[in-house]
């Protein structure tokens, strides 16, 4: 009998495909920020995953970075080539079309998510094929493309470990680097057992929670899937517009396997990703790794530019996606926002993070990046976007990490004060949701100095419009630094919504970790 | 083509307002006050413990010594059938008792069932411990170094650079790239690094100057 039975989601199952769209896990309709934010708090399993994998992250990519005495200067030239690219965008997407013509590739565009699904769908049932298989790709997962093909009959096949293991579990990523970091090693396994079998190879009898063991069952699961799918999905980590190049980082080599063995290929690539020359690449390709991974360079980078003849795919389409890119590019204060290279430095630096995990942000783009992207990508409008920008202690850490200094909370405060101007808008609950949550619970931002850059500057010094009053009355630029807990006990407590207490394992926790 | 192409120009330029109509992109300014290389000492010995540090095999050797050498790894490893590049030197394998099978065109499952592959590169940078394949002299397409579990590269110390931004002059972007910084890991379980998962699991690299 089929072992497919057991989960309406797998593909084998063979459910409506409108069924099993519906049954993937969404962002879309979660609750605000502040919201999410407190029942993650509450899941003290993940909080403690996710405190010890961004803690490791942190201080590997230290090592790196101060390893490297020209950082700032590779930083300064990263931002930029990323402003030169940014403010000449239209020159450079016409370039990389026509480099990428030249070179045997086929460039399409997609003005928003339902016509980038629409073109990748075309492009698979072109080929006659039902089954992909993808790389991990920040795009693909902001225009829900798996939810897109499914519904075409398509099952789009993730590949790389984590995105496997959120795959498996119907769960949502939650880090742009390591979507699965707030999994431990026994859920991991609980995983693989119980799911792998309904979606191809199972997982060995015997698995442990070993991550060798998970890693090998891993390897066994795709490997057919590799040697026989004919056509894969990717983003590109960068677009080279003067000579057509796709430039795609990883280490696990899926993203080889996935570039190489199928006969066509298509890119999704969001209209930010170029870069101007082929030269560029020796800043990326030193500020990516050391700031995402911590290490001196990732195992795997592949470049390829339109098709080579007996090597690799022989047809490769790249579809170019706005979906609100240009809408955060009319922005010259939010702009910078695009110069992002998805290293996550800023989310494993960030303290709110680090407290909410990544689902809190509601976004395939969590944490500080997630803060001031989402609410830009798709306005200020709806409430979960409306209290991003009050998800943060503006303490500047995400800014100091950023290896093309985009200045998070200056975004954030600009954007503060779009939501405070949009006519008869919550700001206020906004404001007190997130301040509420980030402040009352004693342990929640957890040094003295981050408490003390979070009086100087969790709110603006001055609202602007009808949030003016709220800021004028309680003489926000007076209060001390040190009392601004007192402060908020006093003032804010009242009026933020109600917290269940820390538990004596956090505080625990932090006593031990100290 | 297909799509919302002028629809997606046309708004890129309106939001591009502000910027001036006669600035041109080298109007905006790229300072470039980094370092082509890093000064970490000699280039080789740099490259091995870099590559050490990535879990690689490393060995330096003379091109006399290089047939013993790659016998005495693709015996250590056990290989009965290696691959190699159509136009790998024949004098790689003057020494080795194992099969070696130049790639022709073999398909999936032909590479499949290979102990490992043998191939030379075409750059080299020490300072990340990255060796670079450009689909070029003895190296073959890209299937080849990628569905093996074992793979086995030969660098020249001609070909090592010190640091990123020497590198690429000496590629050709049109060329299929692959740059190789240890062997496959991942780090996705508790960020706990695992060496190989779908690419070659060991790579072992001799040195040759
Ligand atoms: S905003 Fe900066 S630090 Fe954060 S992911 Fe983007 S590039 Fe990295």
């Amino acid at each position: 009998m089929s072992p497919h039975r057991s989960t309406g989601r797998a593909p084998g199952a063979q459910p409506s495909s409108g069924e099993r769209a519906a049954g993937h896990a969404t962002f879309m309709g979660m609750p605000p920020f502040p919201e999410a934010a407190k029942s993650a708090v509450e899941d003290s399993q993940m909080r403690h995953n996710l405190r010890l994998a961004t803690g490791t992250i942190r201080g590997k990519r230290e090592a790196v970075v101060s390893e490297l005495d020209d950082w700032p200067d590779l930083r300064q030239a990263g931002k930029a080539i990323k402003d030169r690219t940014l403010r000449h965008l239209d020159t450079y997407l016409e370039q990389l079309e026509e480099a990428v013509t030249a070179a045997g590739g086929t460039v399409h565009w997609a003005a928003d998510a339902d016509e980038a699904n629409e073109i990748v769908t075309g492009l698979v049932q072109a080929t006659g094929e039902s089954d992909v298989v993808k790389v991990k790709s920040m795009a693909t997962q902001e225009i829900e493309l798996n939810e897109a093909l499914a519904q075409a009959g398509i099952t789009a096949y993730e590949t790389d470990l984590a995105e496997l293991i959120v795959q498996l579990s119907d769960d949502l990523p939650s880090h742009i680097l390591v979507p699965a970091i707030h999994r431990n090693r026994a859920e991991i396994r609980e995983i693989f057992r119980d799911r792998m079998a309904s979606w191809g190879v199972p997982a060995p009898e015997e698995l442990s929670d070993d991550p060798r063991a998970l890693a090998e069952a891993a390897r066994v699961h795709l490997r057919e899937r590799f040697l026989n799918t004919k056509v894969a999905i990717s983003g590109a980590n960068f677009a080279v517009a003067d000579t057509g190049s796709m430039v795609v980082l990883e280490s696990e080599g899926n993203g080889r396997m996935c570039l190489t063995l199928p006969q066509t290929l298509i890119s999704v690539v969001g209209i930010e990703k170029i870069v101007p020359t082929w030269s560029d690449l020796e800043v990326f390709l030193q500020l990516l790794p050391r700031s995402s991974t911590g290490e001196r360079m990732n195992p795997y980078t592949s470049t390829w530019t339109g098709v080579t003849p007996g090597d690799g795919p022989q047809e490769f389409h790249v579809v170019l996606l706005d979906n609100g890119r240009t809408d955060v590019l009319a922005d010259t204060v939010g702009r910078q926002a695009l110069r992002c290279i998805r290293c996550s430095a800023c989310l494993n630096t960030c303290p709110v993070y680090e407290r909410t995990g990544g689902h809190a942000y509601g976004s395939v783009y969590p944490g500080p990046i997630g803060a001031i992207l989402t609410p830009q990508l798709r306005g200020t409008a709806s409430e979960t976007e409306a209290s991003l920008p009050y998800a943060s202690s503006l303490c500047g850490a995400c800014y100091e990490v950023c290896p093309v200094a985009i200045d998070i909370p200056e975004v954030l405060v600009h954007l503060r004060e779009e939501v405070v101007a949009r006519p008869g808008h919550r700001a206020e609950k906004a404001a007190m949701g997130a301040a509420g949550w980030l402040l009352n619970g004693e342990h929640r931002l957890d040094t003295a100095q981050r408490a003390a850059s979070a009086a100087r500057s969790l709110v603006p010094r001055r609202m602007p419009g009808p949030a003016s009053a709220w800021t004028d009355t309680r003489d926000i630029p007076e209060v001390p630094e040190e009392s601004f807990r007192s402060w908020w006990r006093r003032e804010g407590a009242a009026e933020a919504p109600e917290h269940t207490g820390d538990g004596g394992d956090e505080d625990a926790q932090e006593g031990g970790r100290r | 083509m297909s799509g919302s192409r002028e629809r997606v120009l046309a708004r890129v330029r309106a939001a591009l307002a502000d910027v001036p109509r006669d600035e041109a992109p080298q109007d905006v300014a790229v300072p470039r006050d980094y370092s082509p290389a890093h000064d970490r000492g000699e280039a080789a010995e740099l490259l091995v413990d870099r590559l050490e540090d990535y879990k690689a095999l490393v060995h330096r050797t003379s091109p006399e010594g290089l047939a013993g050498d790659i016998a005495r790894a693709l015996a250590r490893r056990g290989t009965h059938r290696v691959a190699a590049p159509a136009d790998a030197p024949a004098d790689w394998f003057g020494s080795t008792e194992v099969e070696v099978v130049r790639d022709g065109g073999l398909d999936i499952a032909g590479l499949d069932g290979m102990d490992g592959v043998v191939t030379g590169c075409a750059a080299a940078i020490a300072e990340t411990g990255t060796i670079v394949l450009d689909a070029g002299e003895a190296q073959g397409r890209r299937a080849l170094t990628l569905i093996p579990d074992y793979h086995l590269c030969v660098v020249r110390g001609d070909q090592i650079v010190a640091g990123v931004p020497q590198a690429l002059p000496r590629l050709d972007p049109r060329r299929p790239l692959t740059w190789i910084s240890g062997p496959s890991a991942t780090s996705d379980i508790e960020l706990d690094r695992v060496e190989g998962v779908h690419g070659p699991r060991t790579l072992e690299v001799m040195i040759v100057d």
